[in-house]
């Protein structure tokens, strides 16, 4: 099975102006495609071809960098679209609520432990939701990484790579992950995650 | 050249400003902090029109600040890393006191690499090797296209943030490398020196190539002064 790039699931510009049109553009368009189209080139004739995108991602870890690398960001991708939503942001589900505040304490502490995660991953990578042994834990990983390859199932990612946030926000990471927490995670997406974890 | 200058000077106090308290208090802080900002060696337009004025001026007000900002906050805890040569304790990280390692291996390395890198450009120059350089690289490579080549596919193939290198590596031969992040090629590759080298972080081009890095390290070939290359080359080969 190769992989194909899925359409963003709301327009390019329905996420203003947190995040703009044209960062969309790029983002979508540019940098996944071509996950996509290394990815597929670089699974021909390897023993992950015709498995599924989660056992490339895991397969793949640390045994053949370059397949990993647009594999993982294909994944992070995938899911990153569906992670946001116009008007996103708000109440939490019940559940996964509920879930967070056992972990974490209260709701607060999950968002300023998560963004200062997106703050300091140096450089290219991402900040991560994740439930690790029936907990939820924040964690953040380097270049195309998740928390699939650490024994963890991801359930909220935020990219920090540049190319996410140098349009709208120049330099300013903390903004941009205030503007992702507060305004466009869907939570209904994170909560589907959460329940098949 | 001096007009220019203060010009830029007085973009910074504007971007200052606009960012607050925090600016003032490191503003303060700057007279007796360790490490500091270099001016860079021209305007910020001089580059275009291959490197624009708002990449410069973002890249050394805003990136380079905060590598030089997060160096000094470590304060007290820098111990001999305040006063060492840089590139002594770059090429030495093991003896960097573990509780401080990561940040000084980010951040001095930031420092390092863009203080070289705003060296190396200049709107003159030579624009390609002469001399010995010339010669190596020729040598090396089989000629200045070949070279380029090389060096333009090791930049491409970085994953994610980081800079591509010509060194002269530890065995004093000409090498392309690429370094992650904004580890410099004295840290694990032991290169006795760079001859010339390329940040390939987005933020070196997203504001004018967005997601085609190749374009932007075509356009850079423009603005890089092989006069310093030939000068680094010298000190690294010695
Ligand atoms: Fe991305
Ligand atoms: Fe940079």
């Amino acid at each position: 099975m190769s992989f194909t790039l899925p359409d963003l699931p709301y327009a390019y510009d329905a996420l203003q102006p947190y995040m703009s049109k044209e960062t969309l553009e790029f983002h979508h368009d540019k940098h996944h495609q071509a996950y996509v189209t290394n990815g597929n080139n670089l699974l021909k004739g390897t023993e992950w071809e015709g498995k599924s995108l989660e056992e490339v991602v895991k397969g793949s870890f640390g045994k053949n960098a370059g397949l990993f690398n647009n594999a993982g960001q294909h994944y992070n991708h995938v899911h990153f679209w569906k992670w946001m939503k116009p008007n996103g942001g708000g109440k939490i589900p019940g559940k996964l609520e509920k879930a967070i505040i056992d972990s974490f304490g209260s709701v607060d502490k999950m968002k300023e432990d998560f963004i200062q995660a997106g703050v300091t991953q140096f450089g290219s990578g991402w900040a991560w939701l994740a439930v690790k042994d029936g907990k939820v834990i924040v964690s953040k990983t380097p270049n195309g990484e998740n928390p699939l390859v650490h024994g963890a199932t991801p359930i909220l990612g935020c990219d920090v790579w540049e190319h996410s946030y140098y349009i709208d926000y120049r330099n300013r990471r903390p903004d941009y992950l205030k503007a992702f927490v507060e305004n466009l995670v869907n939570w209904d997406h994170v909560e589907e995650m959460f329940s098949k974890a | 050249m001096d007009r220019r200058m203060i010009i830029g000077g007085v973009g910074a106090a504007g971007v200052g400003a606009i960012a607050g308290a925090g600016f003032a208090r490191s503003a303060r802080a700057q007279s007796d902090a360790p490490f500091k900002l270099p001016p860079l060696g021209y305007a910020y337009e001089a580059l275009e029109p291959h490197i624009d004025t708002a990449t410069m001026r973002i890249h050394h007000m805003n990136h380079h600040q905060t590598y030089v900002n997060n160096l000094n906050a470590l304060g007290a805890q820098l111990g001999d890393v305040a006063k060492a040569p840089i590139e002594q304790t770059l090429s030495h990280l093991s003896s960097v006191p573990e509780a401080i390692r990561t940040a000084v291996r980010n951040n001095l390395g930031g420092h390092w690499n863009h203080t070289y890198f705003w060296e190396l450009m200049t709107p003159g120059g030579a624009k390609a090797p002469t001399g010995e350089l010339k010669t190596a690289v020729d040598a090396a490579f089989g000629d200045f296209g070949k070279f380029k080549e090389r060096l333009a596919a090791s930049a491409l193939g970085r994953f994610g943030s980081g800079w591509a290198w010509l060194v002269v590596d530890k065995d004093k031969k000409l090498a392309v490398v690429n370094t992650p992040y904004q580890d410099t090629p004295h840290m694990e590759l032991q290169a006795k020196g760079a001859v010339i080298g390329v940040d390939v972080w987005e933020h070196a081009y997203y504001l004018k190539h967005q997601s085609r890095r190749a374009d932007y390290i075509a356009a850079w070939w423009n603005v890089v002064n092989w006069d310093k290359a030939a000068e680094n080359f010298k000190k690294a080969a010695a």
